[in-house]
């Protein structure tokens, strides 16, 4: 068994399915960002058999979390202060997503004009469909696990 | 997509700047008064003359189209307005690499009002995003193509008198045309409208638009044969089958003939159907019924010019003295 020592400020995002934990990495751009983390896999679920970790130390006002619900509504946010989970933050599809997913239509007009911003905005709260802010082109979901 | 831009005014800063990118954008209370100006315009042209007099229209056009942008333009100049732009991408600063949105911006010093076609879907909603003039999306690709709409809507308005109450044919491409699916979208706010649906099964219109209808409790039929329906319609609107949408030449070939508009056809339809198509027309509407009372199609092009004066005058928010 392998064990990752406590956080004292951030969030612990459980519940990931089994192999999703680096597309997820990617899309909150943590890439990008300092923060210390660390990527469990294949750890095991008695609910879903395996499962992926995800534990970011961080403050817990910098981390945009928004697309986690885009990603799958059904991760489990803990968000941890003082090294104890003090909430769960509940997801909720955001209005817009900006920088984050890339329109792939080409004959959108952001295939030729590299510096827009890629938007994509709610356009079904029910079903959970996005669109491209400038083409309308469907945001394809089999995407986010690629 | 945006129409108003609530903080930001126009050049003469009285009122926030609306565009038009999408033929939903007006509600059906104010496409009435866009279709009434347009009426009243088509009595009384000579009111009209000079309402746009010291009035610039700017046609970017990044994409040949000739029909389109000649009808903006004399929309404007019947208006007694003048008109500047450009006609294809090559003769523009685009071709030295210069964004949409710096051309509007520049051409926002130049114009009052702008009307875009662009081979790029949603281009026209990045010039409206950042420009301080109107900004009519005149086609961005295969994505949108509002003032055919409004058209399609203005002539059917003018010549039954009402948006309500019709069995509507659409005939051809009805996979690919974006017209077509514009139009449906459009009628679907109008009460008692049917819809029949005539293509082969390769040009069947697509499953969100026949979804779109289901959810609202809209009747349609899908049909292969027009001779069969063709005496349950009043109005038939024609497309044509584009060589363009096609990757390969034999299907094209195949489904190109698919539907011929005959006067034999015609025979068996009501007196008072009306045929319309978008045009331009390649051999899906036979020149022999060009003469029938029914052909419509002539009379929209017309009307194209009177809906677009209308819109420039309800963008510009002017109104003859």
């Amino acid at each position: 068994m392998l064990n990752v020592g406590k956080i004292e400020e951030g969030f612990v995002l459980d519940h990931i399915k089994a192999g999703q934990s680096l597309s997820i990495y990617h899309h909150l751009q943590l890439d990008k960002m300092d923060h210390t983390v660390a990527i469990i896999k294949n750890a095991k679920s008695e609910k879903m058999g395996k499962k992926d970790i995800l534990k970011v130390e961080c403050n817990i006002e910098e981390l945009n979390l928004d697309v986690l619900a885009v990603i799958d509504k059904n991760i489990t946010v803990n968000v941890i202060k003082d090294g104890e989970i003090v909430s769960k933050k509940e997801l909720t599809l955001p209005k817009e997503i900006k920088h984050i997913f890339k329109c792939k239509n080409p004959r959108c007009i952001t295939s030729i004009e590299q510096e827009l911003p890629h938007i994509f905005f709610l356009a079904d709260e029910k079903e959970g469909v996005y669109r491209c802010r400038y083409c309308e082109e469907k945001f394809d979901k089999r995407r986010l696990v690629q | 997509m945006i129409t108003e831009r609530g903080g930001i005014l126009d050049k003469t800063r009285v009122r926030p700047i609306r565009h038009l990118m999408n033929p939903l954008d007006f509600t059906v209370d104010e496409l009435e008064k866009l279709f009434d100006l347009a009426g009243d315009i088509e009595r009384e042209p000579a009111k009209y003359a000079k309402v746009c007099e010291g009035k610039k229209l700017a046609t970017c056009f990044y994409e040949p189209s000739t029909r389109t942008r000649l009808s903006f333009e004399a929309a404007m100049l019947n208006l007694g307005g003048e008109v500047l732009g450009f006609s294809e991408a090559s003769s523009s600063s685009a071709a030295k690499g210069e964004s949409v949105s710096d051309t509007i911006r520049v051409i926002s010093c130049y114009a009052d009002i702008c009307a875009m076609r662009h081979p790029k879907e949603g281009a026209a909603y990045v010039a409206a995003s950042k420009s301080l003039i109107p900004v009519i999306n005149a086609g961005d690709g295969g994505h949108q193509h509002p003032t055919q709409t409004l058209t399609d809507l203005l002539t059917i308005r003018s010549l039954r008198g009402s948006l309500s109450g019709f069995t509507i044919g659409l005939c051809g491409d009805l996979k690919f045309g974006r017209t077509v699916h514009s139009l449906i979208n459009a009628l679907t706010r109008y009460s008692d409208v049917r819809f029949i649906f005539i293509s082969p099964e390769e040009l069947k219109v697509p499953d969100y638009i026949t979804d779109m209808l289901d959810e609202k409790g809209i009747g349609y039929e899908e049909v292969i044969s027009l001779e069969d329906v063709i005496d349950k319609l009043d109005i038939l609107y024609m497309t044509r089958v584009q060589r363009e949408r096609f990757f390969n030449e034999e299907d094209y070939v195949r489904l190109k003939d698919f539907y011929i508009l005959t006067k034999d056809k015609l025979d068996k339809a009501k007196s008072d159907m009306m045929v319309l198509h978008p045009l331009p027309r390649v051999n899906e509407i036979s020149v022999e019924i060009d003469d029938d009372p029914r052909a419509a199609y002539f009379k929209q092009a017309q009307y194209g010019v009177y809906v677009r004066m209308a819109l420039i005058l309800t963008l510009l928010g002017m109104e003859p003295v």
